[in-house]
C-alpha cells in the first residue's frame, strides 16, 4: 500500500525546516486569499455556505411572502420565477455542496492522520472561484429582464428559445462551480488514496472519510456532465445549433435525459456526506461501536452505483415505454434497500446505548426520523401511475425538502455543532443550541410538512398563485418558513458566541468520540499530523 | 507528489471523458431512438410494401396533424384530418402546402408519431418528408405521403397520430449550392 510511510527521516528534517515558516502565516485578509491550509480553507467554505444559506433563503421569505395569500400581492410573476430558480440554484450550489466541502477539508486530514490536504494550492483555488460565480450569477438578477427564471432544472426549450440574456451568466457562473467543485472533488480523492497515516487502511476509515471519497468520484463522473449540457444550452441559444431544437433535428427530452444523468447523482452527493456526519455523530453520544461498519461502506457505495441508472423516475410523464417505466421504477425502489440498512444501523447502534442528547445528537436524531419520512414520499414518487399524479406539484417540493433540509442541512448542523469544538477550543452555547434545535424542529415541520397535503390536492410547484381551497395551508406553510428563517438566526448567534469564548474544551471534547481528529488538542493546531500518527 | 501527479492524471482523464459522455448522449440518443422506435421517430428511409397482408378484422384511424414552424411563413395542411385504414393497405395522403412570400422558400418536414411505440409500425413508402422541398414565391404544391400500417401493430393502438413539422431551412439549402450560378433557375 503506497501510504506516506517513505523516510520518516527526511520528512522529519524538512517539517524541523519548514515549521518556523508555516506558522509565520500572513495576517489580515492576506491569510485567507493566499492560505493554502486545510483549516483555514475549510473555515472559508463553511462561512461562504452560510452566508449562501441565509441569501437563498431570503429568496425562499420573497416566495413565501408571495404565496402566503392567493392572487398577486408583491413581486411579479417573472421575478417570482427568478426567485425560484436562484433560490434553488444558491442552495443546492452555494449552501449544501461547499458546506459538505468545507466539512470535508476540515475534517479528512484530521480523521486519516494526513497534514494537509494533498494539493493545498488548488484547493485554496477551487475555493475562491466560487464567490464569483455566485457573484456573477447574484449580479445577473440586476440585468435588464432579470436573472434566470427558468427553475433550477433550466429545462430547454425555457433556458434556450424563452430565456433573455442572463442565460450566458448562469451558463458561465455554472462552469465555474462546476470546475470548483471537480477540483475539490479530486483533491478529496487523492488525500484519500494517498495520504493516509500507516495503519489506517480502507476498512478502519471514518465513514465520513468513505462517504466522502464515494461523493468526490460521483462528483467528478456527473458535473463534467452538467459542464457539457450548460455548454450545450448556450451554443443552442446564441451559436446557432440546435441539440435541443427540434427545428434542427434535436429533441427537448433529450435535454431531461442529460440532464437527469447529473441530476441524480448530484441528490446523492448531496446527502452521502450527511450519512457519514450522522454515522460518526450516533456512536460518540449512544457511547457504542457503530453497528455494521462494513455494511454501511457496501450501502453507500451501491447507492452511487444505482444513482446512475435511475435518472429517468425524474421524467415519467414524458411518455416512455412501459418496459423503460417499469425499469426506472423498480431501480429506483431499489435505493431503498441500502438506505434502510444504513437507517436500521444507525437505530441498532442505538439500541441498548449510554445516550446522552447534546445538539449534535438532536439534530442527527432529527436526521433520522425526518429524512426517512422525506425517503418515503420518494418511494411514493418512485411508484409510476403514483407519480402521474404527484409530478410537478407540492409533494414533490415536500419531498426534496425533507431530504435537502431536514436531511443535509440538518446534518451541516449537527456537523458543525459536533466539531465546532474542536475548531474554536471553546464549547457551544448548549441552552442556545437545544432553543436553536426545538424552534428549527417545529418550524420546519410547519414549513414543508402541510406541502404533503397541498400537493396531493394538487396544487402545481413554481406557480406565484393557487386556488382558494389552499390558502389555509399555504398560510401556515409562510409562517412555519419564517420561523424557520429567524430559528436560524439563533444558530449565528450561537456560532458567534462560541468563535469568541467559552467554556474550554478538552481534545476529546465529548465522553464517547473515538477517531484520530479527537486526539489533537482544541482547538487543532494549525498544522496537525506532520509526523504521521500510528494507528493500532 | 509522483505518486499524487500519476492519480491526478488518470482523475482528470475520468473527467474529460465524462464530459466528452455527456456529448456523446446526442448521437448514442438519437440511435437508441432510431433502433426501438421510441419517442415516436419514425424511419427516415423509404419502406417497400412486401407485406400484402391486408388484415381486414381490425381498423386504425390514423390523424393527420401540420403545422409550420414559428419562422416558417408557409401555409402547410393536410387534405383530411382524419382516415381510417386496416393495416397493410397502401393509402396516399396529400398536404398542401402554399408559399404566400414574396420570394423562394426551401422547407423541410419533421414526422412525429404519437403513441411513439407506434412509430416502428407506421411504414412510409414516400414521402415528402424525406428530401427538402422547394417553393418559388407564390406557388403551391400538393406533396404526398404514401403509407400502409404494418399489420404486427399491436392490438392495443386503435388511433395514430402523425404530425409534421415543417422548418424553413432556406438558408442551409443555400450553404449547399456551391455553383449556383452555373446551375441557373
Amino acid at each position: 500500500m503506497s501510504v506516506t510511510t517513505t523516510e520518516p527521516h527526511d520528512h522529519d528534517k524538512q517539517h524541523d525546516h519548514e515549521q518556523e515558516h508555516h506558522d509565520h502565516k500572513p495576517s489580515g485578509i492576506k491569510r485567507w486569499l493566499y492560505t493554502t491550509n486545510h483549516k483555514d480553507i475549510g473555515t472559508l467554505y463553511l462561512v461562504f455556505a452560510l452566508i449562501m444559506f441565509f441569501i437563498g433563503g431570503s429568496m425562499a421569505m420573497v416566495i413565501r411572502l408571495e404565496l402566503f395569500q392567493p392572487g398577486m400581492q408583491f413581486v411579479e410573476p417573472h421575478f417570482f420565477n427568478q426567485m425560484t430558480t436562484v433560490h434553488g440554484l444558491i442552495m443546492v450550489f452555494g449552501a449544501v455542496m461547499p458546506a459538505f466541502t468545507g466539512l470535508a477539508n476540515w475534517m479528512i486530514p484530521m480523521m486519516i492522520g494526513a497534514p494537509d490536504m494533498a494539493l493545498p494550492r488548488m484547493n485554496n483555488w477551487s475555493f475562491w472561484i466560487l464567490p464569483f460565480a455566485f457573484l456573477i450569477l447574484l449580479l445577473s438578477l440586476f440585468m435588464p429582464g432579470g436573472g434566470p427564471s427558468f427553475g433550477w432544472t433550466f429545462y430547454a426549450p425555457l433556458s434556450t428559445t424563452y430565456s433573455n440574456d442572463s442565460t450566458a451568466l448562469f451558463v458561465f457562473s455554472v462552469h465555474i462551480m462546476g470546475i470548483s467543485s471537480i477540483m475539490g472533488a479530486i483533491n478529496v480523492i487523492v488525500t484519500i488514496w494517498n495520504m493516509r497515516a500507516p495503519g489506517m487502511n480502507w476498512m478502519k476509515m471514518p465513514l465520513f472519510v468513505w462517504t466522502w471519497f464515494i461523493t468526490a468520484f460521483l462528483l467528478i463522473m456527473v458535473m463534467p456532465v452538467l459542464a457539457g449540457l450548460v455548454t450545450m444550452v448556450l451554443t443552442d441559444k446564441y451559436f446557432g445549433t440546435s441539440f435541443f431544437d427540434a427545428a434542427g433535428g434535436g429533441d427537448p427530452v433529450l435535454f431531461q435525459h442529460i440532464f437527469w444523468f447529473f441530476g441524480h447523482p448530484e441528490v446523492y452527493i448531496m446527502i452521502l456526506p450527511a450519512f457519514g456526519i450522522v454515522s460518526a455523530i450516533i456512536p460518540t453520544f449512544a457511547r457504542k461501536r457503530l453497528f455494521g461498519y462494513a455494511s454501511m461502506v457496501y450501502a453507500t457505495a451501491s447507492i452511487a452505483i444505482l444513482s446512475f441508472l435511475v435518472w429517468a423516475h425524474h421524467m415519467f410523464t414524458t411518455g416512455m415505454p412501459v418496459f423503460a417505466t417499469l425499469f426506472f421504477m423498480y431501480a429506483t425502489m431499489l435505493i431503498a434497500v441500502p438506505t434502510g440498512v444504513k437507517v436500521f444501523n444507525w437505530v441498532a447502534t442505538m439500541w441498548r446505548g449510554a445516550m446522552t442528547f447534546e445538539v449534535p445528537m438532536m439534530f442527527a436524531l432529527a436526521f433520522i426520523v425526518l429524512f426517512t419520512i422525506g425517503g418515503f414520499s420518494g418511494l411514493m414518487l418512485a411508484i409510476t401511475p403514483a407519480d402521474f399524479q404527484y409530478h410537478d406539484t407540492y409533494f414533490v417540493v415536500a419531498h426534496f425538502h425533507y431530504v435537502l433540509v431536514t436531511g443535509s442541512v440538518f446534518s451541516i448542523i449537527a456537523a458543525v455543532y459536533y466539531w465546532l469544538p474542536k475548531w474554536t477550543g471553546n464549547m457551544y452555547d448548549e441552552a442556545l443550541g437545544q432553543w436553536h434545535f426545538w424552534c428549527s424542529l417545529i418550524s420546519v415541520n410547519l414549513l414543508f410538512f402541510p406541502m404533503h397535503f397541498v400537493g396531493l390536492a394538487g396544487m402545481p410547484r413554481r406557480i406565484p398563485d393557487y386556488a382558494l381551497q389552499f390558502a389555509d395551508f399555504n398560510a401556515f406553510i409562510s409562517i412555519g418558513g419564517l420561523l424557520f428563517g429567524l430559528s436560524q438566526l439563533i444558530f449565528v448567534w450561537g456560532l458567534i458566541k462560541c468563535a469568541r469564548g467559552g467554556v474550554k474544551a478538552t481534545a476529546q471534547v465529548w465522553e464517547g468520540a473515538e477517531g484520530l481528529e479527537w486526539e489533537v488538542p482544541s482547538p487543532a493546531p494549525y498544522h496537525t499530523f506532520d509526523t504521521p500518527p500510528v494507528i493500532k | 507528489m509522483a505518486q499524487h501527479q500519476f492519480l491526478i492524471g488518470k482523475l482528470w482523464l475520468v473527467t474529460l471523458a465524462m464530459f466528452g459522455f455527456g456529448f456523446a448522449l446526442v448521437p448514442l440518443y438519437d440511435i437508441f431512438c432510431e433502433v426501438t422506435g421510441l419517442n415516436g421517430k419514425t424511419s427516415e428511409v423509404a419502406a417497400t410494401s412486401e407485406n400484402a397482408v391486408i388484415d381486414t378484422s381490425r381498423a386504425i384511424t390514423i390523424e393527420f396533424l401540420a403545422r409550420p414552424n414559428k419562422d416558417m411563413p408557409w401555409i402547410f395542411k393536410p387534405e383530411v384530418h382524419r382516415m381510417t385504414v386496416h393495416p397493410g393497405e397502401i393509402h396516399i395522403m396529400n398536404y398542401w402546402a402554399e408559399n404566400p412570400t414574396g420570394q423562394m422558400i426551401v422547407g423541410q418536414a419533421v414526422p412525429s408519431v404519437s403513441p411513439g411505440q407506434a412509430a416502428l409500425y407506421f411504414n412510409k413508402i414516400e414521402c415528402f418528408c424525406f428530401s427538402q422541398q422547394q417553393l418559388a414565391a407564390g406557388k403551391n404544391m400538393l406533396m404526398p405521403l404514401q403509407f400502409y400500417v404494418d399489420p404486427a401493430l399491436p392490438a392495443q393502438f386503435h388511433t395514430i397520430t402523425l404530425n409534421y413539422t415543417l422548418y424553413d431551412v432556406t438558408q442551409a439549402w443555400a450553404a449547399q449550392q456551391p455553383t449556383q450560378d452555373n446551375i441557373g433557375e
